[in-house]
């Protein structure tokens, strides 16, 4: 459906405005100044979402539990975050005499610095990609195992035993959670045949009968949105997976020697990280900027992209109002013991699904490998811990 | 790896002093590392120590220092009249006042021989079943709390507690230190107006725990983490003088209400729900089908609720001063077997005055519970023993 | 299947979240000190010293007899007998109290010194914002800061009040009743030793 020029002009508003801002300059500077500016755009974004994030976060978990979250500072205490900024920036930061200074200072730098690398590839809007990399899923994951690196930097450098050994279990994690993360990923490759992200969504954007083509609505997709998810919230370390940062535990977590705006610092990270891998399970799974129905496309695609980034966010924070968490061994258990066998035979289902070719022959066909698979493991795993609801006797 | 020492054989020990040789052999070279878990800890319940040695992850020997909290409740309780004694109870487990009053006026009137009006029992039954039931729900509030669900069933608990305390606020004038027993019955009589809001309240009751069991009782993850953790068998918990919702669970068929029918609890139709395994999961299970059986309770109570008065007209305020001799008064509080032993010499001030803390004494087994466990699971187990510090260490 | 307790219980703060917005059952907060809830009539913070009329020294019921001196559990109340006596609401000459302090740091609103009091003098208060920066002076009160009037007792508790005073009236009533009989029987043995 051809769009009309005011919301073809809203939807690459931003893409308009970069090239008037940099045709002022001289035509040799315009590449590195319209680069440049796509840059500050994105650093300046993401940590304004992250401060927002942070009350959404906080009135929704209170809203769960019945309460009224921050509503002091500013309307519905939209200001919350400057006021814990400003708190952040006036502590003293402490770092202890016997830490590694340099590494300990380098860590939550390298953090932040390996998240919004992530963001070069995500493709936020139509034509709006920082750079459009062939291999640009590959260039993510790089960036997102190395910020695995200061975690443990961060807990090395503090010469805490309780610290190291709260990163240890953290990376330990996170490398756990990488395999199903990758997995899942690959299905969406083979599928479209191609690791360039852009590709992934313009393979998305198609639409049959006003509904779209995303992949979450294949079997294998779903499954592997599924598993992308489990993998995400353990990548990112939120609950359930938040072991390393529980506050009733022994271990005090690798951010225990930090404070003041080095442990902002970790916090902006761990966010902007949660930004970033929603922001490509959006584009893999959800249709990246692509709008959810056919006569909805003159919605501008940056809209569709951050509202389905910031639905994943809410399912976050819904989830994290409401789950216990999981102990260490029985989160690698799930990881290596179920979330991996369910990707690899959600790479089956998905081959399956390219060579069957259309029909309705092999929805029913993938759909039921991906439930048998789903119910018997599940099933294996509560009995063979000896897990179940229980029926209790009355004395008599 | 090496046996561990059977549990009678542990108890059977009886050492000299607190410092045990390790009942756990560690796996390997090295040290353990001990480490001590509190007084300042987000889920020690209140100020709370224990002294954990630890081999990798595993807890090897666990030893608990209490006595923050101490307050000379007993010495004090010497040194003043019985009626001035009714406020320091209130003050032992602060989270169920009620139940403290009653034990002690139980034991009162067993050492006085005084007797209790019909509709006095009737509003200790009322009464005494809603601390119950609060006491329930807040109690896995805060095990789900330490377990990091981020408060929120623990927020649903005390928005139902809430209601139940301004019940009591209504009645007594006060939210928790109530001070509303006394020898003879109750303080204050309550109004029709009252009893209608109780119903109300009560009424609501069903539907809350229905939803907190549909949050919580089904949910995987919490099945995983209390399944089969912190077990503790029958031998045990009643060679130790365990009490309570934890006996329950660990199978034996032991309810005050039921074996003494203290008050008028044997006019009411309740069931006494026992676990099969022992496990975190089943004490809290059983505290939550406890809820259930306290509704019932109150139901009844409030339907059959005679008038009359709520003091008996030969009790004394002033001036109070039982013969010799002494008394032993036992309720079964949300936490346990709560007892009084008063020793009186015919003067206005007991002679002895001694508080059987349920909670110290389910407490003795934690180490028990928790040889070999993982550590993290040693604070899910501790806040399955459900204990105040108030009434450990009075 | 695994999951379904964790979407059920996701369901259920699914339900608390929006219901938050809707129903006061499922947000229950009250913004303090904009928003208060009423203390319930029979609600006791702080105990005080009821006065009778608008004179807090005369009107005073308290006749410093001590009963909840030595009834009191964590011995906040001081107590200072007059020298002098004064008449009470019955026109008896009566002990006053000189003295009378109660340590609020120390009270624990068991309200067992109103439950002894025979003279229906000290009853609670309701009022809890007490906070002061001097922390013993200025949580010690003394007589003047207790004495508040029998219009302001029917203020906080009325019920109570009603109660009390009807008690008190039937009282004097009584005694009236007796010096008035006392009074027939004098003039009638004074009448009748004149005649």
């Amino acid at each position: 459906m051809s769009q009309t020029p005011f919301f073809e002009n809203l939807d690459q508003i931003f893409v308009l405005l970069q090239h008037w801002l940099v045709s002022f300059l001289p035509t040799s500077w315009q590449p590195a100044a319209g680069v440049l500016l796509s840059v500050a755009a994105i650093v300046c974004l993401f940590p304004a979402l992250f401060a927002l994030t942070t009350v959404f976060e906080r009135k929704g978990l209170a809203r769960i539990q019945n309460r009224l979250g921050p509503n002091r500072v500013g309307p519905f205490g939209i200001f919350q975050p400057i006021a814990d900024a400003i708190k952040s920036l006036t502590k003293e930061d402490i770092v202890p005499l016997s830490a590694d200074a340099a590494v300990h200072f380098l860590a939550p730098l390298l953090l932040v610095i390996t998240v919004f690398m992530g963001f070069a590839v995500l493709p936020m809007g139509r034509n709006m990609v920082l750079v459009d990399l062939d291999a640009g899923l590959l260039f993510y994951f790089a960036m997102g195992a190395s910020s695995e690196l200061a975690v443990f930097m961060a807990g090395w450098s503090s010469r805490n035993k309780y610290s190291l050994l709260g990163a240890m279990r953290a990376v330990a994690q996170m490398i756990s959670y990488e395999v199903p993360l990758l997995l899942s990923s690959v299905a969406v490759v083979m599928i479209t045949g191609s690791l360039s992200l852009t590709k992934i969504v313009e393979a998305q954007n198609q639409y049959t009968w006003g509904l779209p083509h995303w992949y979450i609505f294949t079997p294998w997709g779903f499954a592997g949105f599924v598993m992308y998810a489990i993998a995400t919230t353990a990548e990112t370390n939120r609950s359930p997976f938040d072991l390393p940062e529980g506050e009733s535990e022994l271990v005090a977590g690798y951010h225990t020697e930090y404070s003041g705006f080095k442990f902002a610092l970790f916090f902006l990270g761990e966010y902007v990280a949660m930004f970033s891998i929603s922001g490509l399970g959006t584009t893999l799974f959800l249709g990246g900027w692509s709008a959810p129905l056919s006569f909805l496309t003159w919605i501008p695609s940056w809209i569709w992209f951050f509202s389905k980034l910031m639905l994943s966010i809410f399912v976050f924070i819904w989830m994290r109002g409401t789950l216990p968490r999981l102990r260490q061994d029985q989160l690698m258990n799930f990881a290596w013991k179920f979330v991996l066998p369910m990707c690899l035979v959600n790479l089956l289902v998905a081959a399956l699904w390219r060579f069957m070719g259309d029909g309705w022959l092999r929805w029913v066909f993938c759909s039921a490998i991906l439930i048998a698979a789903y119910a018997g493991m599940g099933l294996g795993e509560m009995r063979r811990q000896r897990l179940g609801p229980r029926s209790y006797r009355y004395a008599e | 790896m090496s046996e561990m020492q059977s549990h009678s054989a542990i108890l059977a020990d009886k050492p000299e002093s607190w410092n045990r040789p390790a009942v756990m052999e560690p796996e390997g070279e090295g040290e353990l590392m001990e480490v001590a878990m509190g007084p300042h800890h987000p889920s020690t319940h209140g100020v709370f120590r224990m002294d954990v040695a630890l081999d990798g992850e595993r807890v090897m020997r666990l030893r608990p220092v209490f006595g923050y909290l101490h307050r000379n409740h007993e010495k004090i309780a010497e040194g003043q009249s019985y009626l001035a004694s009714m406020p320091y109870t209130d003050r032992l487990d602060y989270i169920c006042p009620i139940t403290n009053n009653w034990a002690y006026a139980l034991a009162v009137e067993k050492l006085a021989g005084q007797e209790v009006p019909e509709r006095a029992e009737y509003l200790r039954v009322i009464l005494g079943e809603l601390t119950r039931f609060q006491n329930h729900a807040s109690s896995i509030g805060f095990l789900t709390q330490e377990m990091g669900a981020m408060g929120t069933p623990l927020m649903y608990a005390f928005r139902e507690r809430e209601k139940i305390l301004d019940l009591f606020e209504e009645l007594t004038g006060a939210r928790m230190m109530v001070n509303y027993m006394r020898f003879g019955g109750c303080r204050v009589d309550a109004s029709p107006g009252w009893l209608e809001r109780t119903r109300k309240v009560v009424a609501g009751l069903a539907g809350f725990v229905d939803e907190f069991d549909r949050l919580l009782s089904t949910n995987e993850i919490l099945m995983a983490r209390t399944q089969g953790v912190g077990v503790l068998k029958a031998e045990l918990a009643v060679n130790a003088g365990v009490t309570g919702p934890m006996l329950r669970a660990s199978g034996v068929n032991y309810d005050i209400r039921k074996v003494d029918g203290y008050g008028i609890y044997n006019r009411f139709n309740f069931r006494v729900p026992l676990g099969d395994h022992g496990d975190v999961y089943d004490r809290y299970m059983i505290r939550m089908l406890e809820m259930r059986e306290s509704i019932g309770i109150l139901q009844q109570a409030l339907r059959e609720i005679p008038a009359g008065p709520v003091m008996s007209p030969t009790a004394k305020l002033r001036g109070f001063r039982p013969k010799r001799g002494e008394a032993y008064g036992r309720i079964e509080a949300p936490k346990g077997e709560l007892g009084f032993y008063l020793i009186s010499n015919g003067g206005p001030n007991p002679y002895r005055y001694r508080v059987r803390p349920p909670s110290l004494i389910n407490l003795t087994v934690l180490e028990d519970m928790c040889l070999g466990v993982n550590v993290a699971d040693v604070v899910l187990i501790f806040g399955s023993v459900d204990i105040v510090l108030g009434e450990v260490d009075r | 299947m695994l999951g379904e307790g964790i979407l059920k219980g996701m369901a259920e703060t699914a339900k608390n979240f929006f219901g938050s917005y809707f129903s006061a059952e499922r947000l229950t907060t009250v913004e303090y000190p904009e928003q208060r809830i009423a203390p319930y009539e029979a609600a006791r913070v702080f105990p005080f010293l009821v006065f009778d009329g608008s004179d807090w020294e005369a009107g005073m019921r308290c006749v410093a007899c001590q009963i909840c001196e030595k009834e009191c559990p964590p011995k906040c109340i001081f107590i200072e007998k007059s020298k002098d006596k004064k008449p009470d609401a019955l026109g008896k000459q009566q002990f006053y109290p000189a003295r009378f302090d109660i340590d609020i740091s120390v009270c624990m609103s068991c309200q067992i010194c109103v439950e002894v009091c025979p003279f229906e003098a000290i009853k609670m208060d309701t009022e809890y914002e007490l906070s002061t920066d001097n922390r013993f002076g200025g949580l010690l009160l003394d007589r003047r800061q207790l004495a508040k009037s029998n219009q302001y007792y029917h203020q906080i508790h009325p019920a109570e009040a009603d109660g009390v005073d009807a008690r008190l009236a039937a009282e004097k009533a009584k005694a009236d009743a007796k010096t008035k009989i006392t009074a027939e029987a004098k003039t009638a043995a004074i009448a009748g030793e004149g005649a």
